[in-house]
């Protein structure tokens, strides 16, 4: 390797390289971080203007109680003059969402972000041990399947899978809260049969390779092919559907969390949306678009690390 | 594999045409109440048992099955044309408008599908008659699911930009609006099928979902999803395991979907 050249634009040396490659990681971080912030300040604000443009957003129950006199009631209808104008709102609510201040439910009469923080846990909960579990369960069917190829556990294995894949996630929850089951299981069931179906295909097609088949004919062992050759070449598409899989599962805890009366995030959005409350549809908007976002991102920065160490 | 095709096709056939000819095959109106018969079993005058309601569940089974598989075709439908229009323009002009596209694709796929839909819907009309409550539910998730599949049409567009045959038609002098509808629009089409295909029953347990949660379909109109309700009660399920008969069609042809389509054209 001949030494740096003055003035050369790409620089040969080992401190030029790691330079070049931590420049490049600054570059890659400052870009998810910009998208993540257009997209989650997009998503928010499309969240104000349906809730806004919504039937029903002027109206206040409070304004048919009998026992106000007509100030008290032009003292409500002030109390929201500033959610009239859309971007008026928007922004001084970004401002104060910045500073920690979320506001006020109008249904629940409640801080925002003690909402939040409360329901946050359980639908934290019950994300972690539904992704978890789905993707154990679901590499556990999967690898045994494309390693082995035996026809008939293969069959069997595809055959629940596919069961899985045509119930709602609601049904598996209710099914599952009348057997006084784990109701985090629901999601296990929703996330594992698209982890084993993407995990058998990608495993197959790895087993396929040339380098694979030059491994397996050197007579390694199954287990040394498997995580020596098989699994680098899947690791990045199976990181993708890591930072997706967080979205499956929080759709999949909103029906869950309604019909097993679960006080957690999702069942906060469908109270929310069904009073019109738009300082906490505008909230939770913005954080699950931040979140998700979030964990795209650092799927994004594990592949093109996972990427990076195999070049 | 072919078989289990073909048999998926005849499953598929027999339903469709069953839910098609409801008004020969159910008995009954899907919301004439039987005030005798509130949660009776399943008997020769009513095949299925009877609702909460006093309604022949059969009746009413065979109503829902229509709605739900004529809708949600037609709601893929609109996603799949939505996704050729937004993806396949982005793909082949590219410049700032495949980076608009992109940067929205983005922000619909950042907030997971359910979330939104179940936003958009509580914020559309709720008092809603039953017909317009089809018609908002089924809209909605067409508007809505054309994100994903626009992703996939767009790198579609994109590789068929560069392809050989574009290139031959740019060179006889073909090009703008005429190049995409006539050379990069057909070629498009296994990948829009197969978009369309999928959509259907992401659409049929998005509807599920939703009826089960009070968002779908609204009383007395039948469909899937709040045919479904009934299982929120367990006693009625020990009672009258015909309750799951819903269920089961739901899951008989959400399977038979997956096989009808061949793996090489998911893959495409």
């Amino acid at each position: 390797m001949s030494p740096a050249v003055a003035g050369s634009p790409v620089c040969w040396t080992r401190g030029g390289r790691a330079r070049e490659k931590c420049q490049m990681w600054i570059r890659r971080i400052a870009r998810h971080v910009g998208a993540l912030i257009v997209t989650t300040l997009i998503a928010g604000l499309l969240g104000a203007t349906l809730v806004r443009f919504g039937p029903g957003f002027d109206s206040d129950e409070q304004r048919l109680d009998p026992r106000l006199n007509a100030a008290s009631i032009h003292a409500i209808e002030n109390s929201r003059a500033n959610e009239h104008n859309l971007l008026t709102f928007y922004s001084t609510f970004l401002a104060r969402f910045v500073s920690g201040d979320w506001g006020v439910s109008r249904s629940l009469g409640r801080s925002v972000r003690e909402l939040f923080a409360e329901r946050a846990k359980v639908t934290l909960n019950l994300m972690a041990a539904g992704v978890l579990g789905g993707w154990a369960l679901g590499l556990a069917l999967a690898v045994p399947s494309s390693m082995y190829r035996a026809p008939v556990y293969d069959f069997v294995s595809t055959a629940i899978s596919g069961f899985f894949l045509c119930v709602p996630s609601a049904v598996l929850a209710l099914f599952l809260f009348f057997m006084n089951g784990p109701l985090r299981f629901a999601i296990v069931l929703v996330i594992f049969p698209k982890v084993f179906r993407y995990t058998r295909d990608l495993l197959r097609d790895a087993y396929a390779q040339p380098h694979v088949l030059a491994a397996r004919a050197r007579g390694l062992s199954a287990s040394r092919v498997f995580l020596w050759h098989a699994t680098p070449w899947v690791a990045p598409q199976l990181l993708a559907l890591a930072g997706v899989s967080l979205g499956m599962a929080f759709g999949a805890a909103i029906p869950v969390e309604v019909l097993c009366d679960l006080p957690g995030v999702g069942q906060l959005a469908w109270k929310a949306a069904l009073a019109r409350d738009l300082p906490v549809v505008v909230s939770l908007t913005i954080l699950v678009a931040a979140f998700t976002q979030l964990a795209n991102a650092a799927s994004d920065l594990a592949i093109a690390a996972c990427t990076h160490e195999r070049r | 594999m072919k078989r289990a095709r073909k048999i998926a096709i005849w499953i598929l056939a027999a339903v469709f045409g069953a839910a098609l000819l409801a008004n020969l095959f159910a008995p009954l109106p899907y919301a004439m109440q039987f005030r005798d018969f509130i949660s009776a079993p399943a008997s020769r005058q009513f095949l299925l048992g009877t609702d909460e309601l006093g309604r022949d569940r059969w009746s009413r089974l065979l109503y829902g099955t229509r709605i739900s598989l004529l809708l949600a075709p037609a709601a893929a439908v609109l996603s799949s044309v939505m996704a050729l229009l937004i993806g396949g323009v982005a793909g082949y002009f590219g410049g700032w408008w495949d980076r608009v596209v992109v940067r929205i694709i983005d922000i619909f796929l950042s907030i997971p599908w359910l979330f939104l839909f179940l936003i958009v819907r509580a914020l559309l009309p709720l008092n809603a008659s039953p017909l317009e409550s089809v018609i908002l539910t089924f809209t909605v998730m067409g508007l809505l699911g054309w994100a994903s599949p626009a992703r996939i049409i767009r790198a579609g567009a994109q590789s068929l930009r560069n392809s050989d045959l574009v290139l031959h038609a740019r060179a006889c002098g073909c090009r703008g609006w005429r190049l995409l509808l006539v050379h990069i629009a057909p070629n498009l089409k296994p990948v829009v099928f197969a978009q369309f295909w999928i959509s259907i029953p992401m659409f049929i347990l998005g509807e599920a979902s939703l009826g089960l949660i009070g968002l779908g379909v609204a009383e007395p109109l039948p469909s899937w999803g709040n045919l479904l309700r009934e299982l929120e009660n367990p006693q009625l399920l020990m009672n009258n395991p015909w309750t799951l008969a819903p269920l089961a069609l739901l899951v008989l042809v959400v399977s038979c979907l997956q096989f009808v389509l061949p793996q090489k054209e998911f893959a495409a």
